[in-house]
């Protein structure tokens, strides 16, 4: 009986220690963020392997998820006779709320988990420690560049999945359903905002970002440096973020749309 | 006496419950390969990092060159550190870069010399180690020694004044050991350097210490010209040296009576 | 990979991040519309304003004209003030224009329209609506039609709350004080039989 009260406090104290580790880490990284302007070519090298390299996904699931929403919107639409606001439908969602937390989830499955792997082998093989002894501060020349991209380059591909998903949506409903095209635009131009719908994704996929990168980096740099460690720290990473993700999408929408 | 450029003082430190050391002295003189040998899992490999200033001592003093590595604030920390040079076990290269940007590293790093002044640093580095030719590699593509052997031109990139060596000889074919046995050596003695070998390669590390440290079980079991060692009357120094399977430290693991444990017949 | 190749798509990447953020902007959202911030200010007084909200639209026969831009209460006069912001290429309203809060389709969004008076003296930036007629409250709808089945005689209308009177006749001018709308509402009822 005493066991369990003595397992469930080292496992508090265990929880506390680790979230008190990755605050620290964060500090360190955010502190070593403002250097990164003098070493612009670090982050454009991460910007290519965070970013550019996870654009495939979002272009595929953008454009998929739009025609879905374009086909399921227009299914249920139809019969309030209110088809004319297909354009509505699929702009809003996917503008508030799809855009943001979909491009987020993914960029944790493909990058976030490459990022946590990474780091966590250069861990593993005492690559960290040998920049260490080289007096090479591994936050400042490995984490910050890589975190910086995170967070540069969430935005991009949110706003990216969007307008995919947008024209995907444009695709099914007016193309392939017969949605008047002039009403899709017309409607969708007047009811979506540009501060308060527009901005507001926006500003949900930096802060995604910011988590995202802030995750998948912490786990990486604080595994266990074995190969099972590193598998650890990578679906650590995933499960993390996306419940993370998820959960300040909520405290989010209801800051920003509620009232 | 030349002032030592390592002194460690009644070095106490723990890993959570485990004692680690339990009151180290050492010192290395300047220009000289010191060796650090010991049973696997005494800590060696704990006690270069404390040198380096990555793990924090219980108490007890650290000085490199007369600074008290434990109290050094991180930029001063950074300082030491360029003065240091570290071969890791593994050899720790940068995996992503080929050998000669791997060397280069710290140069570039810490220094704003011209390329064609850091091409020239790091092929001198690489001839040093005999591996001029292999600077397009990549380090995948390096067996183990090679590997090594880039590391430590890497680790004397920057000329430093001491250079540490974990374990170099561990794993190694008959004629890499004997390359990397030369190279600790000779490149002590061509560049004034002060080393630090760790191992428990205890033929191959005599060869070339000036001085060494036995370690064992936290505490120095015994230290001397390896000469003297070899020839000391000390019981554990002998069977450790020697590599005697029995002595003080026993063959059999503690356990009860051979013939009791036989009949009575239950589990362990 | 070379440096040179991970710039460049790093730069592709980075313009089609902005290309859709623009697309965003321009074809998805209502950004051409709020354009320019310069337009005239125009406040008007409501009993009730129903369920308008800031930003809601301002509309003439039907074109958005402008939109709300801020709502307060008024402790001296008890009612709830609309300041309304006009574009300034719709200049020339009459003064007696009036302002009423509607409703766009059965449970849409609501919204001001006006409608233009016979004034020759125009609005300008300050100006006050006078004739305003507030939004429809369910509440009040409902129990109209209830006392309309039950009592059958016009003069039971007293017992009718004062915003109703309102929609049944022409647009009202504002008063000081609800007792004095109600007495002036039962004076032109029995005007009107």
């Amino acid at each position: 009986m005493l066991d369990a009260f003595q397992g469930l406090g080292r496992l508090a104290l265990h929880f506390f220690q680790r979230l008190g580790r990755g605050h620290l880490f964060l500090l360190q990284t955010l502190a070593s963020v403002p250097g990164m302007l003098l070493r612009p070519g670090l982050v454009v090298r991460q910007m290519y392997s965070v970013g550019v390299l996870t654009l495939v996904i979002i272009l595929v699931s953008g454009l998929f998820v739009g025609m879905v929403m374009g086909l399921q919107g227009y299914n249920t639409l139809v019969d309030f006779g209110a088809e004319e606001s297909l354009g509505v439908l699929v702009a809003l969602s996917l503008v508030r709320e799809l855009g943001p937390v979909v491009a987020a989830l993914l960029f944790a499955g493909r990058a976030g988990s490459a990022l946590a792997a990474e780091i966590g082998l250069m861990k593993a093989t005492e690559q960290l420690s040998g920049m260490e002894m080289m007096a090479v501060d591994p936050v400042q020349r490995v984490i910050a560049p890589r975190f910086l991209a995170a967070f540069l380059c969430m935005p991009l591909l949110a706003a990216t999945f969007s307008a995919v998903g947008i024209y995907g949506g444009h695709f099914v409903g007016v193309g392939l359903l017969g949605v008047d095209d002039g009403a899709f635009w017309a409607q969708m131009q007047a009811k979506v905002d540009w501060y308060d719908d527009v901005m507001n994704g926006v500003i949900k996929s930096i802060v995604f970002g910011f988590i995202a990168g802030w995750i998948a980096l912490f786990e990486g740099y604080d595994a266990v440096p074995t190969a099972e460690g590193v598998s650890g720290a990578t679906t650590r990473t995933v499960v993390h973020t996306a419940l993370a993700v998820l959960g300040l999408d909520f405290v989010l929408t209801a800051l920003m749309f509620g009232d | 006496m030349p002032q030592p450029v390592v002194q460690i003082r009644d070095l106490r430190f723990a890993r959570g419950e485990r004692v680690i050391f339990d009151g180290i002295d050492l010192d290395t003189l300047p220009g000289t390969v010191t060796a650090i040998m010991g049973p696997s899992g005494t800590g060696k490999t704990t006690l270069l990092k404390l040198i380096g200033g990555q793990l924090q001592p219980q108490s007890g003093s650290i000085r490199v060159q007369g600074e008290e590595v434990p109290k050094l604030g991180r930029p001063a920390l950074y300082r030491l550190r360029k003065r240091m040079g570290m071969l890791f076990q593994s050899g720790a290269l940068l995996t992503d870069i080929d050998v000669f940007d791997n060397i280069a590293y710290p140069i570039r790093e810490h220094t704003r010399l011209p390329e064609a002044l850091v091409r020239h640093l790091v092929l001198m580095k690489l001839e040093a180690v005999g591996l001029r030719g292999a600077a397009g590699l990549m380090p995948a593509e390096l067996s183990g020694g090679m590997a090594r052997r880039v590391a430590l031109a890497r680790a004397i990139a920057l000329d430093p004044l001491m250079v540490m060596y974990d374990e170099p000889f561990t794993g190694q074919d008959p004629i890499s050991m004997g390359i990397l046995v030369k190279l600790i050596r000779e490149l002590n003695n061509a560049l004034g350097l002060t080393s630090i070998v760790v191992s428990h390669d205890v033929r191959e590390t005599s060869a070339i210490a000036d001085y060494a440290y036995l370690l064992s079980d936290g505490r120095v079991m015994d230290h001397g010209k390896p000469d003297d060692l070899w020839k000391s009357g000390s019981e554990w120094t002998h069977q450790f040296l020697h590599g005697e399977p029995d002595g003080p430290v026993a063959f059999h693991y503690p356990a009860p009576g051979f013939r009791d444990d036989l009949m009575s017949g239950g589990r362990v | 990979m070379n440096t040179r190749t991970v710039e460049i798509t790093v730069g592709l990447f980075v313009a089609l991040g902005m290309a859709a953020l623009f697309m965003l902007a321009m074809q998805v959202s209502n950004l051409s519309t709020l354009g320019s911030n310069d337009g005239y200010e125009i406040t008007a007084s409501f009993q009730n304003i129903g369920g308008l909200k800031v930003r809601a639209p301002v509309t003439v026969s039907g074109v958005r004209v402008g939109r709300v831009d801020a709502i307060s209460y008024d402790f001296k006069t008890f009612e709830a003030v609309v300041t309304m912001k006009i574009g300034s290429e719709y200049q020339g309203f009459p003064e007696d224009t009036s302002a009423s809060i509607f409703t766009a389709g059965l449970l849409g969004e609501q919204y001001v329209a006006l409608e233009p008076g016979g004034s020759m003296t125009n609005l300008v930036n300050g100006s006050r609506i006078q004739l305003t007629q507030s939004a429809l409250v369910m509440e009040q709808i409902i129990g109209q039609f209830l006392y309309s089945a039950a009592g059958k005689k016009p003069e039971e209308s007293q017992n009718k709350p004062a915003g109703l009177q309102e929609t049944t006749q022409a647009p009202q001018q504002t008063t000081e004080a609800p007792q004095q709308t109600t007495e002036e509402s039962q004076k032109t009822t029995e005007e009107s039989q």
